[in-house]
């Protein structure tokens, strides 16, 4: 299954939770915020919202900034 | 006299300086200089991961969320969309309804997109958000943002990171002079002496980044910059003398000794 993860095509082996993303992609949980297809997925929905094929995930941190 | 407090929204802060978290030498330099600083809030960019490289300290672990109040920005965004995206993410990740709202639009000048800013904003007052956008020195961008429901306006004095100084003291001044939210000069402040003329002007606050953390000594400047803002803003609150072109001695012109006739 094909999905879009910070703007690169991944290969994923089927559809998945957030959480299970997450982990798969060896990305902490806390720290970090999701979007899924432009729409912010609550930390509270991780092991609840379901990746599915074609979808565009941003997974985001706060970094140094002005 | 009562306490002369900085509000933005529902929030006060006593601190009128607001500072950055890039381009320091280090994350411990960062640190010392926000303490030097005396700041109360600082900004924050959010961006994408990196998934080969995830894990460790990250920025986060270097400012004391219960001492600090984290201002998330949207700096990098070019459109309305990535502007309101970044900030729903920054509100679920910080926890926070403050956005410092920048929607660019050249990537030599970091102008801002007045135009994008304006829907940006419109869309993030509507989802309840504290809106401080950064915007250019106009004083009728600045009108139309509070008139959409900003906390503030944050006109530039400078392009972002120039270290130029406020480059139109007179448009600042006519944003303050009508503005009635604060009004928070944002980018372009170099060194000491240009955050005391903007605080001179009569804005409510100074936002800076590069000016301390490109400094020889960031937290020596962090320093100067908290005494500036200070100083800035008392002079304003004093009320300066009036110019005058001649001199108007200070001592005594009576009684003078005179030894020939004048």
């Amino acid at each position: 299954m094909k999905a879009t993860i910070n703007g690169r095509a991944h290969e994923l082996p089927g559809e998945l939770t957030v959480a299970a993303l997450l982990e798969l992609l060896g990305s902490p949980t806390s720290g970090v915020a999701v979007a899924r297809n432009d729409r912010v997925v609550r930390h509270s929905e991780y092991s609840s919202d379901v990746v599915r094929e074609g979808d565009r995930l941003e997974i985001i941190q706060a970094v140094a900034g002005g | 006299m009562s306490a002369d407090v900085l509000r933005l929204g529902r929030y006060d802060f006593v601190s009128r300086l607001i500072v950055g978290t890039g381009k320091y030498p280090s994350l411990d330099v960062m640190q010392a200089a926000h303490d030097a600083s005396g700041a109360e809030i600082v900004t924050v960019a959010i961006r994408r991961i990196n998934l080969d490289d995830a894990g460790g300290r990250t920025l986060l672990d270097y400012i004391d969320r219960d001492r600090y109040t984290i201002l998330p920005n949207t700096a990098g965004c070019y459109c309305a969309d990535d502007a309101v995206l970044t900030a729903q993410l920054a509100r679920e990740l910080l926890s926070t309804d403050l956005i410092k709202l920048e929607v660019i639009g050249d990537a030599q000048t970091l102008y801002p997109d007045t135009r994008g800013t304006l829907v940006a904003a419109e869309r993030l007052v509507a989802e309840k958000f504290t809106v401080l956008p950064y915007i250019g020195d106009d004083p009728i961008a600045c009108r139309q943002l509070e008139e959409l429901g900003c906390a503030a306006v944050m006109p530039l004095a400078a392009p972002i990171g120039s270290g130029l100084g406020v480059c139109n003291p007179y448009s600042i001044a006519i944003i303050k002079q009508r503005a009635k939210i604060p009004v928070i000069v944002d980018a372009g402040v170099g060194t000491a002496s240009d955050a005391a003329i903007a605080m001179e002007l009569g804005v409510d606050a100074l936002l800076m980044n590069t000016g301390i953390a490109r400094a020889r000594d960031p937290v020596l400047m962090a320093t100067a910059m908290k005494h500036a803002t200070i100083a800035g803003r008392q002079a304003f609150l004093a009320g300066r003398m009036e110019k005058r072109l001649f001199a108007d001695a200070s001592s005594p012109m009576q009684d003078l000794i005179g030894t020939q006739a004048r």
